[in-house]
């Protein structure tokens, strides 16, 4: 299937290698892995089988076939309440944006996966710990909306703390209006498959994370509205070790599967298959003048 | 503790003390005095309350609760249950009429007592509880009947049960429903609104809050564990939050404020609840008058500006798009 025109553009490549070490310790078994080894295993420790966080942008590069145009790039943070503690709110913004060459919290865009177009938004837990303020409500709400205006399937990696503080009410509202453009999306017939990574919990898991027709996790992520020491310090007692993770919610009957990240992709190119169809996505083409930034 | 309780022990001697006078007989100069005393000392204590007052004004262990909203319906049959697992006492809903017009009302519901409160488990609703307002809220719009609901939770249940069956998902699952029914929706936050899990059924085509309710991301406790480690700071980040009234109305996340009297809710519970009801009322009467796309593209419209971002054009901030 030839490439859309609208897809000619690549983004972004590689972006952590610049500065990256040779050598990266497993945060669970602490065995020091070769980088390049680790790149080519999809940050999965080959020694203990950890998924270690993956930056937005080496996520992005992983899955779609090889071209992604970012959308929403441009939807950028405000300090609405004016927040400052020990530093104000867009000092932390600046720190996060330096540490995870990332502008917000999420990446949006259009790609290709074996073929099938999609609308994919992915999550990084590295800036500021992957919470949904505005930006994040706001471009996967324009996501949503482009897709459909597509009428394309949309895969959200979600990777969450839950709702930022510093912004207040305003970002517990992105759960509303983010459910309001899901709705739009599935109820003109539009698949959306949530991706839920380590670790999804609060506002994120209690909108777009678990409104959607099909939920993949990735093995071991931890999952959950509550976090796991609110829930501990309500019961005051230790919580078992495998509670809340993905393997615990599949059991539950809470998600469709537990995958590894390197079984991932070929099994989102299933589901596309199995939903979507190769032969249904052929009219895409014909949309005509799509003003993509 | 509750800061406005404390504060309320002095002017309860006072008014306590008035009333003993007045039932002696005695008036005139004396009388007027000590009552323009108490009036000062009301307006001293009760004037300008910061956000972490009305938070304990929001908790206050005599303002009304849901349960003193239902009994000043007109009618009210409970509908119990999801259907699936249980009936969550904390959440209860069931068909009303409310000023003749036929409602489904939802609400979140504490105790009065401590007993009642484990009962309710403190208003704070699990997922079978969510699941029974989606249920209740899609009874509504195939029978046209529009959804009022009544918020007061610290926050969706936090246990290991609610957990196992997927708080998220009853959560989210509320959500989607109020995206998409197509009847008149309108929430009242009448004491804490606490996160996703007071949103879960007040995501409505009008909100009216409560002039000393608060509603929040997070409750201030909570908020100063995950910033600085250090609950007892609970103060500061309920300043910082803009959790009041006035700041949400700011924001265009409530529509309306209804005013309380002078010391809170529950000074003079009756009138105020009457005054909750009629800003439902005539809620219910504008939102009435619109064709079903357009209640549901206007309620779309509305949480879609909701925000501060610098997109395009300026800073888009608090809804002022
Ligand atoms: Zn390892």
């Amino acid at each position: 299937m030839p490439v859309p025109e609208w897809l000619r553009k690549r983004r972004e490549k590689d972006v952590t290698a610049d500065d990256a070490s040779l050598w990266q310790k497993c945060p669970r078994c602490s065995e020091m892995l070769y980088r390049k080894d680790l790149v080519a295993n999809l940050w999965v420790c080959s020694r203990c089988g950890h998924h270690i966080r993956m930056h937005a942008y080496d996520r992005v590069n992983t899955l779609v076939d090889g071209d992604f145009v970012e959308i929403g790039a441009d939807i950028l943070p405000g300090d609405p309440l004016g927040w400052a503690d020990k530093r104000p709110y867009p000092q932390k913004l600046k720190r996060d944006r330096e540490k995870s060459k990332l502008s917000e919290a999420v990446v949006t865009g259009f790609g290709t996966l074996d073929g099938f177009p999609v609308a994919l938004g992915v999550m990084d837990f590295n800036f500021r710990g992957g919470t949904m303020g505005t930006v994040v409500g706001e471009r996967i709400t324009n996501l949503l909306e482009e897709g459909r205006r597509r009428r394309l399937p949309c895969i959200i990696f979600t990777a969450s703390g839950g709702a930022r503080m510093e912004e207040g009410m305003l970002a517990l509202m992105q759960m509303a209006k983010t459910t309001l453009a899901l709705q739009r999306f599935k109820a003109e017939g539009n698949l959306y498959i949530a991706v839920l990574t380590d670790p999804t919990t609060g506002g994120v898991s209690a909108s777009f994370g678990f409104a959607a027709d099909l939920i993949l996790a990735e093995a071991r992520a931890a999952i959950g509205f509550a976090g796991r020491r609110v829930i501990e310090q309500t019961i005051r007692q230790k919580l078992p070790e495998n509670f809340q993770t993905a393997e615990f919610l599949l059991e539950k009957g809470h998600i469709d599967m537990v995958l590894d990240r390197r079984e991932l992709r070929p099994a989102l190119v299933r589901l596309l298959d199995y939903a979507v169809g190769r032969q249904r996505v052929a009219p895409l083409k014909a949309v005509p003048e799509l003003a993509v930034p | 503790m509750n800061v406005i309780v404390e504060r309320e022990k002095g002017l309860t001697e006072l008014e306590a003390r008035i009333g003993q006078l007045r039932e002696r007989g005695t008036s005139g100069g004396e009388m007027l005095a000590l009552e323009q005393k108490v009036e000062a000392l009301r307006r001293d204590l009760f004037g300008t309350l910061s956000a972490w007052e009305r938070v304990n004004m929001a908790r206050h262990p005599k303002r009304p609760i849901a349960s003193d909203y239902l009994a000043a319906l007109d009618a009210f049959d409970e509908l119990h249950g999801d259907r699936h697992f249980r009936d969550d006492p904390a959440l209860v809903g069931g068909f009303a009429k409310l000023r003749g017009r036929n409602v489904m009302v939802l609400s979140q519901q504490k105790g009065r007592d401590t007993k009642e409160n484990i009962r309710r488990n403190f208003g704070m609703v699990s997922p079978e509880g969510y699941r029974k307002a989606s249920r209740l809220m899609d009874l509504a719009a195939r029978f046209h009947l529009p959804i009022v609901s009544f918020v007061d939770t610290s926050g969706a249940d936090p246990g290991i049960g609610s957990e196992e069956r997927a708080q998220s998902e009853a959560i989210a699952g509320c959500l989607m429903t109020l995206t998409r029914v197509a009847v008149p929706v309108v929430a009242a936050i009448v004491g804490e609104g606490g996160s996703g899990g007071a949103l879960a059924i007040a995501l409505a085509d009008h909100v009216i809050m409560a002039e000393n309710a608060v509603y929040s991301v997070a409750s201030p406790e909570g908020c100063a564990a995950i910033l600085w480690g250090d609950a007892a700071r609970a103060p500061e980040a309920a300043e910082h939050l803009k959790l009041t009234s006035n700041d949400l109305l700011g924001f265009g996340i409530v529509d309306e404020i209804a005013p309380e009297p002078l010391g809170g809710a529950h000074r003079d519970s009756a009138p105020f609840i009457q005054r909750v009801l009629d800003g439902i009322e005539r809620a219910l009467s504008r939102l009435a008058a619109l064709p079903a796309a357009e209640l549901l593209d206007t309620r779309y419209r509305k949480y879609r500006r909701i925000g501060s971002w610098r997109g395009k054009g300026p800073v888009r901030a608090g809804g002022l798009a």
